[in-house]
C-alpha cells in the first residue's frame, strides 16, 4: 500500500515518518514513532487519553490523520518533562495523587498544559469544563481539579495557603 | 482491503476535480471528528479523503460590509474567540461551543456538523436560525444556498458528488437584533442533544419582533426551521400569551423518534420547553440586556 511521507516538529525536534492514510495520529506517534505516553482509550474521540497539542491547539489525537501532521507542530506528553525534571504540573499531579491507574493521566497533564498556557488563572468551573472531554474512572476528578488549582496558582508565582 | 488515498489541493478547482474525478466513495476531511469516527467504525469506506484544509480562506473570519463570513473548515476554538461573532451572534457561537469537547473543539468545523446532517447537531439550529447561507463551489461553479436547503435526512445533504461547502455567510445584522441556542441533555456537557433550539430575533424600540427565525433539532429526521414559530413571534412583544403560542407550535412542529435519548411524548414537551427559554433569552440579548451564555 502507498505510503505518504511526513515531516513534522514533535516535541521540538523535526520528526520524518510514512504513514498509511487511515493511520490516525495516535498510530503513528505509538507504533511508528515509538511515543507510547499518549494512550488509546476510546479511539473515537470521547475519553481524552490521547490528548496532545497540535499548533498551538488541544486535540485528540485519536481524530486526526498522521498525514494531517505535515508541516505541524507536535507536543505529546513526552515533551512536557524537561529532561528528567518533571514539569509542574507532572509534579503536582504525584504530590495531589491525582491519578490511581494513570491511564488517562498523560491526556491530563497534556491538556492542563494546554489550559494553563491559553489562561493562566482559570477558575475552578473553567478548569473542570476545560477537562470535561478527559474522562478518568479512577479518581472523581477532585484530586485532579485540585492539582489543576493548585499548580496554575504556582506558575502564576502565587503561594496558596 | 482497498487502499485509501489521501490528497490535500490548495485550490478549489484542484479539489473538485479530485471529487469528481474519484470512482469510489471520496469524502471531504475538515476536522475530521464525524468523518474519522465513522471510518474507524466501519460505516463508512472512502477510497479517498480529500483534506480541504490547505484551501485559501476555508478557514477563518472575515468582514464584507458588515456582514461575516466564516471559513467552512474554521475550528470551533477559532469562532468562540472571535469578539466581533460573540457580539453579533452569540447564539450561534454557544451552539458552536457545545459540540464535544475542547479537543473536539480543537477541530470541529461548522461544515463539518452541517454535511454530517445528523438531527440533533447543535450548531445547525443556530446556523438555521440566524439565516446563514452556504457557498458551495462544484464542477458547474459557486452557488449560495440557504443552510436549510443542505441537509435531507440523516446523514444526507443536497451536495452533488464533487461539491463542498467553501464558506457561511451571515446576514447583515440590523439593530436590536440577537440569537440564543439551548440544548438539553441529562448532564451539563458532552452529550447529544436530547432536543436543541436556536431563535434569532430583530425588535424595534418598542420590544416588538420585527423579524424571527425559530429552529428546532432532534425532533425529525433533519433540523426544521419553524416558520410558524416565527410567525407568533413576529408584531409581538414577548408576554405571556405570545410565549403560550410559540410553546404550542413548536410542539406541533416536532416529529420525533423514541429512542435511548427521549420518548416522542417527552422529545415535545421538551420542545416547547426550550422555545420559551431561548425566546427569553434571544429577546432579552437583543434589548440590550446582558445575560451572558444560555447554558
Amino acid at each position: 500500500m502507498a505510503k505518504t511521507y511526513v515531516s513534522a516538529t514533535i516535541n521540538g525536534e523535526s520528526a520524518e515518518f510514512l504513514c498509511e492514510t487511515q493511520q490516525t495520529l495516535l498510530d503513528v506517534l505509538r507504533d511508528v514513532i515509538g511515543l507510547t505516553g499518549s494512550k488509546e482509550g476510546c479511539g473515537s474521540g470521547d475519553c481524552g487519553a490521547c490528548s496532545v497539542i497540535v499548533d498551538d491547539r488541544l486535540v485528540c489525537s485519536c481524530l486526526m490523520l498522521g498525514v494531517e501532521a505535515e508541516g505541524k507542530s507536535i507536543t505529546t506528553i513526552e515533551g512536557i518533562a524537561n529532561g528528567d525534571t518533571l514539569h509542574p504540573i507532572q509534579q503536582k499531579f504525584l504530590e495531589y495523587a491525582a491519578l490511581q491507574c494513570g491511564f488517562c493521566t498523560p491526556g491530563l497533564i497534556v491538556a492542563t498544559k494546554a489550559l494553563l498556557d491559553e489562561n493562566p488563572n482559570p477558575t475552578e468551573t473553567e478548569a473542570r469544563y476545560w477537562l470535561a472531554g478527559n474522562l478518568c474512572r479512577c479518581t472523581g476528578y477532585d484530586k485532579v481539579i485540585r492539582a489543576v488549582m493548585d499548580v496554575a496558582a504556582d506558575m502564576r508565582g502565587e503561594t496558596v495557603a | 482491503m482497498t487502499s485509501l488515498s489521501y490528497a490535500a489541493p490548495t485550490s478549489v478547482d484542484d479539489a473538485v476535480k479530485l471529487l469528481a474525478g474519484s470512482a469510489g466513495l471520496a469524502k471531504v476531511l475538515s476536522g475530521g471528528t464525524d468523518l474519522l469516527v465513522q471510518m474507524r467504525s466501519g460505516r463508512l469506506k472512502p477510497e479517498l479523503i480529500v483534506d480541504t484544509k490547505k484551501i485559501p480562506g476555508i478557514i477563518g473570519i472575515r468582514e464584507e460590509n458588515g456582514a461575516f463570513i466564516i471559513g467552512a473548515g474554521t475550528p470551533g476554538a477559532v469562532v468562540e474567540a472571535h469578539a466581533g461573532l460573540n457580539a453579533a451572534w452569540p447564539g450561534l457561537v454557544e451552539a458552536l461551543d457545545l459540540i464535544g469537547s475542547t479537543q473536539v473543539q480543537g477541530r470541529c468545523s461548522l461544515a463539518g456538523n452541517l454535511c454530517n446532517a445528523s438531527p440533533a447537531a447543535d450548531s445547525v439550529p443556530a446556523l438555521f436560525a440566524a439565516g446563514a447561507t452556504a457557498i458551495i463551489v462544484g464542477s458547474k461553479g459557486r452557488r449560495e444556498v440557504p443552510v436549510e436547503q443542505i441537509p435531507t435526512g440523516p446523514g444526507r445533504t443536497s451536495l452533488a458528488k464533487d461539491e463542498f461547502i467553501l464558506e457561511f455567510k451571515l446576514p447583515v445584522r440590523p439593530a436590536r437584533s440577537s440569537d440564543a441556542y439551548l440544548r438539553f441533555i441529562p448532564r451539563t456537557e458532552m452529550d447529544i442533544a436530547v432536543v436543541g433550539c436556536g431563535i434569532s430575533v430583530t425588535l424595534d424600540a418598542n420590544g416588538v419582533c420585527t423579524a424571527a427565525r425559530v429552529s428546532l433539532g432532534a425532533v425529525a429526521p433533519t433540523v426544521l426551521l419553524v416558520q410558524e414559530a416565527a410567525d407568533v413571534l413576529i408584531g409581538h412583544t414577548l408576554d405571556a400569551d405570545t410565549l403560550a403560542k410559540l410553546d404550542a407550535v413548536a410542539q406541533a412542529a416536532c416529529k420525533p423518534i423514541t429512542d435511548k435519548r427521549g420518548t416522542i411524548e417527552y422529545r415535545t414537551k421538551i420542545a416547547g420547553v426550550l422555545a420559551r427559554r431561548v425566546a427569553a433569552i434571544a429577546f432579552d440579548r437583543a434589548n440590550g440586556i446582558k445575560n451572558g451564555k444560555a447554558h
